[in-house]
């Protein structure tokens, strides 16, 4: 028996990185997915955007561990589309328990007076707004059968504590805190359980390029992984340089299920100590 | 394949309540178990404590889950009673992984009229006890050279305050801080160390007469039923249930001492139905 046996999930940002491995590991444990991803490059990104190819992938991946998964290119920035996506999703796989908000961006270091108000819009847009409609677009779903639910909002330890160079997305990140906390209250007596993770550095895409290499080591001229990994680790209380996905997707898993069925309203880092130090 | 599998868990306070769930949830997923309690009463504490009989009933149920158990009389105001017992679990065991500092005692009374012995035991137990237990099984931890996970009983009044509990809340504070520090020093060695942070829990701790006159200081003695007082510890969490229970605290724990959260250090982990938030 699954630890999220017989229920339906729907993460955002699913085609690869973190949302890619929440899907898989909550199928792992018998769910079913409602996937979306914007499947685009973000203007203002210093990485390739997923495409509609990594979506199919997750797909694939989910549905050869003999679970169902509705997948749909969609961006979290459009309400009125997650809200038929979500409804397709839901009269496919016959109910909604679990939410995973996970779709997010990085933009170009910069300090808050230089950064663009396109910028700023867009991380604002994708990363705090886009989360509150994901959350809309699926409550009335969770709501309806009456046994409750999980929400699971990706905010980040600079959703904690502040950073230089990244004044918008430590905003949006704090805000996901925010809005985890009045949802929490919002939802409660309907039994649906509102909680953040918040990881350190994990090793996807978003941060695996130069620009990130950049941000950590301004000192170097072409700095490496290896570079990035040496500065990441002295930030961390453990000796490594990152987190992997499959660890937030573990907290993920154990936040979703039954087993953290009074927990709600928490803020979870998953950051080897990050926030200590 | 359990959770812990081939793990070895030290428990304290294990005799009964969450640290008797915490043994047996652990045991359930794999982990071999080190127990303490210290099954006796204290002056100062206005509850039945634990007794002999609790404690062997802890290792019954161990036991009967296949797994081993090495459970010992002691108290965590004696670091030499802790550190026998856990040296000896060791030998007997073969290593050390996990580690639930999860002993503690309840009373109350308003900061400036209380006693010196009511505060001071409160602070020797939920906290120097808690810094003992963990001293007794670092170097343990260490030898192993695989790292391991600390976790620390704190409570929602580790975070917040409330009025007629300061000593318990001042205590309970303390192992945040506790907890902290010992992240970033044991970090190195792959040791994480983590708090949990329940709200009520429906043990002996909570249901007893001292605890109802806290709550219902208003009803007659008489009327300070358990039915009476759901609602008002109700009244203290967002989701819609008076108090959680010991295994919801377990199952925290179970996630902390597994692999599952190798990389969740220096955390404070609420299990409070959204007390926090409220």
């Amino acid at each position: 028996m699954g630890r999220v046996e017989g229920k339906v999930a729907f993460v955002t940002g699913a085609a690869r990185g973190q949302g890619r491995s929440h899907a898989i590991r909550l199928a792992q444990e018998g769910a079913d997915i409602i996937a979306i991803d914007n499947c685009e490059d973000v203007p203002g990104t210093p990485y390739a955007g997923a495409t509609a190819e990594d979506l199919a992938k997750t797909v694939r991946q989910v549905e050869a561990l003999d679970r169902r998964i509705v997948a749909t290119k969609a961006d979290v920035r459009d309400l009125a589309r997650l809200r038929e996506v979500v409804a397709d999703g839901v009269a496919q796989l016959g109910r909604l328990d679990i939410v995973v908000a996970n779709a997010g961006i990085l933009t170009t270091p910069a300090q808050a007076e230089d950064i663009e108000e396109d910028t700023w819009s867009t991380v604002l847009d994708v990363n705090l707004s886009g989360v509150w409609k994901t959350v809309t677009a699926a409550v009335p779903h969770i709501k309806a059968h009456g046994e409750g639910g999980s929400i699971i909002l990706t905010s980040s330890e600079a959703g904690l504590r502040g950073y230089e160079n990244s004044a918008h997305y430590v905003a949006a990140k704090h805000g996901v805190v925010g809005l985890m906390r009045t949802l929490t209250l919002e939802l409660g007596r309907h039994n649906i359980r509102v909680n953040t993770v918040n990881p350190t550095q994990v090793d996807t895409d978003m941060i695996q390029n130069e620009s990130t290499y950049r941000l950590f080591r301004p000192d170097l001229e072409n700095p490496t992984r290896e570079d990035f990994g040496a500065a990441s680790q002295s930030l961390l209380a453990l000796p490594i340089p990152w987190v992997e996905s499959v660890d937030i997707s573990n907290a993920v898993l154990f936040l979703a299920s039954d087993e953290a069925r009074y927990i709600t309203g928490v803020p979870l880092p998953v950051d080897a100590g990050n926030l200590l130090k | 394949m359990g959770r812990v599998e081939g793990k070895v868990a030290f428990v304290t306070g294990a005799a009964r309540g969450q640290g008797r769930s915490h043994a047996i949830r652990l045991a359930q997923e794999g982990a071999d178990i080190i127990a303490v309690d210290i099954a006796a009463q204290m002056d100062t504490v206005p509850y039945p404590m634990a007794t002999p009989e609790d404690l062997a009933e802890t290792v019954r149920q161990v036991e009967a889950l296949d797994r081993r158990i090495v459970a010992t009389q002691a108290d965590v105001r004696d670091f030499e009673q802790v550190k026998k017992a856990v040296d000896d679990g060791v030998a007997q065991l073969g290593r050390l992984d996990i580690v639930v500092a999860n002993a503690g005692i309840f009373s109350q009374g308003q900061l400036e009229t209380m006693d010196d012995t009511t505060f001071t035991d409160m602070i020797d137990v939920n906290l120097t006890g808690v810094w003992r237990s963990v001293k007794a099984a670092v170097p343990h931890l260490r030898a192993g050279g695989q790292g391991g996970s600390v976790i620390l009983t704190s409570s929602t009044a580790g975070l917040s305050a409330s009025q007629n509990t300061g000593h318990y809340s001042a205590a309970k504070h303390g192992v945040v801080g506790l907890m902290r520090t010992l992240a970033l020093e044991l970090g190195q060695d792959r040791i994480r160390v983590n708090s949990v942070h329940p709200t009520a829990v429906d043990t002996d701790m909570i249901q007893n007469e001292a605890m109802y006159e806290l709550f219902a200081p208003d009803l007659p003695a008489e009327g300070r039923t358990r039915e009476a007082l759901a609602p008002r510890f109700g009244s203290l969490t967002v989701l819609e249930i008076p108090w959680v229970e010991a295994v919801d605290i377990s199952n925290a724990v179970l996630w902390l001492a597994s692999d599952e959260a190798r990389y969740v250090t220096g955390v404070t982990l609420p299990v409070d139905a959204g007390q926090l938030t409220k």
